[in-house]
């Protein structure tokens, strides 16, 4: 239990910790250098639950606008040899869970997608006006004063990724939460996996577990045959996703 | 000889290409924000613009300044991986100013059931109930302990 005087003790601390935070300069990523990140994300199919936590806390964090995603759940249901034809469902994005399904046979499991934050991204490539980049540390991020709305990267994007905002009129997407990363937090739907099916990864830092786990797991990406340097890796991940 | 008899027209043409080019670079260093071309093909500044929007997670090492009791409670049993604000919502506002912005606890009936109610896709060893049958809708609480599920508050399993 916290006492009246513990608290009215860490009550400063708590500000000073935070203040760190808003400052930019926590502990774990003093001033930080954009030409020392690589960002990605490591994905274990095998942990997710689809409860939705992570599109709950993105949509918290970024004030996605109802029925739009920047991050979603998948939950596919594969007959015993149907590789290519999966039924795939996902209400509201998987932001209030699944319901328990009826399927008989086959097997059944989640797929949480985002941006691929892809190396050579066909998004960026197509921008008319230079308003969406690929960020010296690995995140392909909008320039939403500079976007004209055009929508050439939403058709572009073969992750379907991106959408136009009902408000602004500008395209959107995933950030890979890059005002809490640079910040050295973790992104919102990482802070809010339960389960730890989603790890932020550093390709850039030795210290990553990301290089131990790469060597003894078996990791893929989604739709490798388009050679788009997606960088967020699956775990466990069946051919059937598409 | 008469070598550049007919050419005051070029002359003229030149004149209007070099307004032209003057006007355009004129236009253009109005139009083109500063900082474009810094790091690349779009404005360098764009990159500080969306890392200083503000964060509403606070994130658990955040939390667990203050309340390192409850990290010693989590830490020794099944929700030790699950971090605070997975449960507790955003909390940012509150980890700014503690005093006045005090969390609502969440009610864990519905709280819990959203990881762990029965789906079909879920991992077969992820502990999974029917919560109807389970507890009827009875707050989980009563018996488990949320930050450490296998006690009762009580103690015992």
């Amino acid at each position: 239990m916290i006492t009246r005087r513990r608290l009215l003790v860490l009550l400063p601390a708590a500000a000073l910790a935070w203040e760190h935070v808003l400052a930019g300069t926590p502990e774990s990523a003093p001033n930080y250098n954009r030409a020392e990140h690589w960002w990605g994300m490591l994905m274990d199919i095998g942990k997710c639950i689809g409860c939705g936590n992570c599109v709950r806390g993105c949509s918290a964090e970024n004030n996605v606008p109802e029925g739009y995603f920047r991050t979603w759940v998948e939950r596919y249901h594969v007959a015993d040899w149907r590789q290519e034809t999966p039924q795939v469902d996902s209400p509201n994005g998987g932001k209030n869970g699944f319901p328990p399904g009826t399927a008989v046979g086959g097997k059944n499991f989640f797929v949480p997608k985002l941006c691929n934050h892809c190396a050579d991204s066909p998004c960026t490539q197509v921008c008319p006006v230079g308003a969406t980049f690929d960020s010296p540390d690995g995140v392909v991020l909008i320039d939403e004063k500079y976007c004209l709305g055009c929508r050439y990267c939403i058709q572009a994007c073969p992750y379907g990724c991106r959408f136009l905002h009902p408000t602004k009129h500008t395209a959107e997407k995933c950030t890979l939460c890059y005002h809490r990363i640079t910040k050295g937090l973790t992104t919102a739907c990482c802070e809010n996996c339960p389960t730890g099916a989603r790890q932020l990864v550093d390709l850039k830092n030795p210290a990553d577990p990301i290089h131990e786990y790469m060597k003894t797991h078996s990791v893929q990406v989604l739709k490798p045959h388009l050679a788009t340097g997606a960088k967020v890796f699956y775990h466990d991940l069946d051919g059937s996703v598409r | 000889m008469t070598k550049f008899k007919d050419a005051e027209h070029l002359i003229r043409l030149a004149g209007a290409f070099a307004i032209g080019i003057v006007v355009f670079l004129l236009l253009r260093s109005y139009f083109v924000p500063r900082s474009f071309g810094q790091y690349g093909h779009y404005r360098g500044d764009a990159l500080t613009e969306i890392a200083a929007k503000p964060v509403s997670y606070a994130g658990h090492q955040t939390c667990e300044v203050c309340h390192g009791d409850v990290l010693e409670v989590k830490k020794a049993g099944k929700h030790a991986g699950v971090n605070c604000e997975a449960c507790h919502g955003a909390l940012a506002a509150h980890a700014a100013d503690p005093a006045s912005v005090v969390p609502k606890l969440p009610d864990t009936a519905v709280l819990c059931a959203q990881c762990h109610e029965q789906n079909i896709a879920k991992p077969k060893s992820f502990p999974q109930v029917v919560s109807k049958e389970h507890s009827g809708g009875v707050d989980c609480k009563i018996c488990h302990q949320p930050h450490s599920p296998l006690l009762a508050p009580g103690g015992k399993k």
